[in-house]
């Protein structure tokens, strides 16, 4: 086909000692300096980091939010801060822990880690991967810098129309919200996109369909249930912003429009989205306990079915969030139903997870600590999850703080206990250094109890009927006194991530030396050094058993014939993982980051006027031009 | 440490269709795309069911730009039929004219997509359903809007020194996702077109 025979003067990692060709890969695969150069990188680890510092900062911000609103709440009648500031700060809380750090975090780890487990050198569609970054980064600071200078959205993170209406909701805010929607789903289309080629196609040789690290599945499936929910939502968002700036009716019932139509288009993304949120923690649980157990995790393939039937049943549940909305009784059947069912597998997942630990040897180092917790957590949330599928538990304490106890219960159990486990484990492969240990244990003390004196007083606030979304409540109701405890507990859970950020800061600088593979793990970033080189491996592996760090003899066998002074990295069959084509993956550019200022632009400029829309697609359509136009002839081979 | 090798210097620098990571990324989009227009569909067809009044504004929309604009539309698949396999054989020649019939081509149903808007009997205020059939319609003209600048874009493109090895697999990945434009429109123009005549 193109295999040309001038191709053959050039240097291949074959022709090189160890030595000379890591050195020659890595000015190949490096970025370079100054500030044009960090703008213009596209190495992965790069921007995995940056995601996932990013998705931190938000945590910090949407906590802050959080522990204001804990503050006011602590005793009755308070008067800290008043019901507009209130309303403010519930909808920055939910809409940042949502969109800009649950959805991204788990993203950001994704992007890290993938393409060093499945043993590639970048990630599928690189420029496109810097681009993800620069939007979200952008749509995040476009929503918190309108805060700064007080356009806030107040209508929740879920912007219910009419109340989200111009004639309700007259300000900006709620378009600033829909095109924060707008920014970070596009990020994370972008990012399920790479995740998913970079799965099918860039896998190293003999990594089979039944070798791909448990990891890496949930990522995938993750990935294609992103692809199939977010448009819902960004839809939906363009929708409200249309009806908010150029008048359409989709929603208005006076027009023929349904405010329920918005209710069912936010949840058939909205509820996917807890799955979304989730399986990112069930990926790191996976690594974790399979290493901590020193045994491949019990049940892959009762594993990898149950998160396939994750990824479907998690589409048939968006209405359980509608019950009080006046459904027919047929259909609320069916959604308890499946909303039951998808109990199923997440408790494959959980016995099977129970099992590795029962058959093998657990170590008990922090990230396995946080993992126990998060099995007790998550299955609280889960069991008050099954309660609430039942419509006429649901009818009683709707819009209750039970609720609030029941989904933090689920996202916090399901994402940030594993999400800090993954932050302890994978620290010493970004930063070549281990985390302290004995701070860590400290760090799960505080937030193993924090996290419950927080919130399971709130089970029981809401069953006493204390409402969601109060900004006070009287004396005579007596909430006071769970609230002040509930408070407490926030306090205790919030001092838990200072301590992290300070071990984070601490170990960096002087934590023990790390080496390659500190746990003693079986999967490939492990094989990389630590933290790995600009071109992940000097040589691609060639994978023969599910866990090839556990299981390989003396035999390493690794691919040769790929080029030296190119970016090139070998693409494999989708099952079998047979070497196909020697694919160039693209090198830096400045575009990606030019193209992402120019959509912000025309994004924000959108909100005052829909003629941004038309001009800045103009821009951004150049932009793109000069983004693809090929630089060089030999780009073409 | 003993190490044997997998030697792939003789593998190809690409391939076409499924075999190479562009496919796979057009055809994500695909997917993602596809669920936006079957959702938008799907709203539509809710607010046809629960609205009392949807047959009132329901006004059936002119069939004559919608019929040329579909023929055109239909027909098209087949030079671009043609393009894939001229890119595969990679013969310059076939693509650079079968790429500026399929831009004139594109140009002609970007016209005919203007017309089929100025004919509209509703405006986007005055009901959902006006709404609906702007959004549905203009969903899917801004997806043949960039297919036709990129087409025009990998035109010139073919006839500058780029045109050459790796571009015929763009070629050929942009022929991929025409057809996803071409089989996006057929459900779209049932519902907007026949579903309020029935």
């Amino acid at each position: 086909m193109s295999q040309a025979v001038d191709e053959r003067h050039e240097t291949r990692d074959t022709d090189l000692d160890d030595e000379e060709l890591r050195a020659r890969l890595s000015k190949t695969w490096g970025t370079a300096r100054g500030l044009i150069g960090i703008l213009s990188t596209v190495d992965h680890k790069i921007i995995g980091i940056r995601y996932i510092v990013t998705a931190f900062v938000f945590l910090l911000a949407g906590g802050i939010m959080a522990i204001i609103m804990r503050l006011q709440l602590a005793r009755p009648d308070s008067h800290f801060v008043d019901a507009e500031l209130y309303n403010q700060l519930f909808t920055m809380h939910g809409t940042t822990m949502m969109f800009l750090f649950g959805v991204p975090v788990g993203e950001a780890f994704a992007v890290y880690l993938v393409p060093l487990m499945v043993g590639t050198r970048n990630i599928a569609f690189p420029r496109l991967n810097a681009f993800s970054y620069y939007v979200y980064l952008f749509g995040g600071l476009m929503l918190w810098g309108a805060f700064a200078l007080s356009i806030r959205p107040d209508v929740g993170w879920f912007s219910y129309v009419p109340l989200a209406n111009l004639n309700f909701t007259p300000g900006k805010g709620p378009d600033y919200w829909a095109q924060m929607i707008t920014f970070t789903e596009v990020a994370a289309l972008a990012v399920s996109v790479e995740i998913v080629v970079t799965v099918l196609k860039q896998r190293a040789p003999g990594m089979t369909l039944d070798r791909i690290p448990l990891f890496v599945w949930t990522m995938l499936v993750h990935s294609f249930i992103i692809i199939f929910a977010m448009p819902a939502i960004m839809l939906a968002s363009s929708m409200l912003i249309m009806e908010r700036l150029v008048g359409t009716q989709f929603f208005n019932p006076d027009a023929g429009g349904d405010p329920l139509l918005w209710q069912h288009l936010f949840w058939f993304f909205g509820h996917p989205e807890v799955y979304i949120i989730f399986l990112p923690g069930t990926a790191f649980v996976s690594a974790i306990v399979a290493t901590f157990s020193r045994r491949p995790v019990f049940g892959y393939l009762p594993m990898v079915l149950s998160l396939i039937a994750i990824g479907f049943l998690s589409f048939g549940l968006w209405v359980h969030h509608m019950f009080v909305t006046g459904l027919p009784e047929i259909g609320a059947a069916f959604f308890t139903a499946s909303s039951m069912a998808i109990a199923i597998p997440n408790g494959v997942q959980i016995f099977c997870w129970i099992a590795t630990l029962w058959d093998g040897k657990p170590v008990l180092k922090t990230p396995l600590i946080f993992v126990l917790g998060f099995f007790f957590i998550f299955v609280a949330g889960g069991l008050s999850g099954v309660m609430l599928a039942s419509v006429p538990i649901d009818t009683q304490v709707h819009d209750t703080y039970f609720v609030v106890a029941h989904f933090h219960y689920v996202l916090i159990g399901g994402t940030v206990f594993p999400l800090v486990a993954a932050v302890y484990y994978w620290f010493p492969k970004v930063t070549g250094r281990l985390m302290d240990e004995r701070l860590g244990k400290w760090q799960f003390v505080l937030a193993f109890s924090g996290f419950n004196i927080t919130f399971f007083p709130m089970h029981l606030l809401g069953l006493r009927g204390m409402p969601r979304r109060v900004y006070t409540y009287p004396a005579e109701m007596g909430w006071g006194g769970l609230n002040l405890l509930a408070s407490a507990g926030a306090l205790l859970f919030f001092a838990s991530f200072l301590l992290m950020l300070y071990n984070m800061m601490a170990s960096a600088r002087s934590g023990a030396l790390a080496g390659d593979n500190p746990w003693g793990a079986d999967t490939l970033e492990w094989a990389a050094s630590s933290p790995p080189r600009p071109q992940n491996f000097d040589r691609i592996p060639c994978v023969t058993s599910g866990s090839p760090l556990w299981d390989q003899g003396d035999d390493r066998a690794v691919v040769g014939g790929l080029k030296v002074d190119e970016r090139e990295l070998v693409v494999t069959s989708i099952s079998e993982a047979r070497p196909d084509i020697r694919e160039e993956s693209p090198a830096p550019s400045i575009w990606p980051f030019l193209a992402a200022l120019v959509t912000a632009l025309a994004f924000i400029g959108s909100i005052y006027t829909p003629w941004a829309i038309t001009w800045g697609s103009s821009v951004v359509a150049i932009v793109l031009v000069a983004w693809f136009w090929p630089k060089t002839i030999e780009e073409n081979v | 440490m003993a190490r044997s090798v997998i030697d792939v210097s003789g593998l190809p620098t690409y391939a076409f269709g499924s075999r190479v990571t562009p496919w796979w990324g057009t055809f994500s989009f695909c997917l993602l795309e596809g669920t936006g227009f079957a959702l938008g569909i799907g709203g539509y067809l809710y607010l046809a069911v629960t609205n009392k009044d949807w047959a009132k504004d329901a006004v059936p929309l002119s069939l004559l730009w919608s019929a040329l604009f579909t023929l055109v539309l239909v027909v098209s698949a087949l030079p671009n039929f043609l393009i894939k396999r001229a890119a595969m054989r990679e013969s310059l020649r076939s693509v650079r004219l079968l790429l500026l019939i399929m831009s004139a081509i594109g140009l002609v149903l970007i016209g005919l997509r203007i017309m089929e808007f100025s004919a509209l009997p509703v405006r986007w205020s005055d009901n959902a359903y006006g709404s609906f059939v702007w959004l549905l319609l203009g969903l899917h003209g801004v997806h043949v809007l960039t297919d036709v600048a990129d087409t025009l874009v990998l035109t010139v493109l073919m006839f500058t020194r780029h045109g050459t090895g790796k571009r015929f697999s763009d070629a050929e990945d942009n022929a991929f996702y025409w057809y996803f434009v071409v089989l996006s429109w057929l459900p779209l123009y049932a519902v907007l077109y026949w579903l309020p005549r029935l």
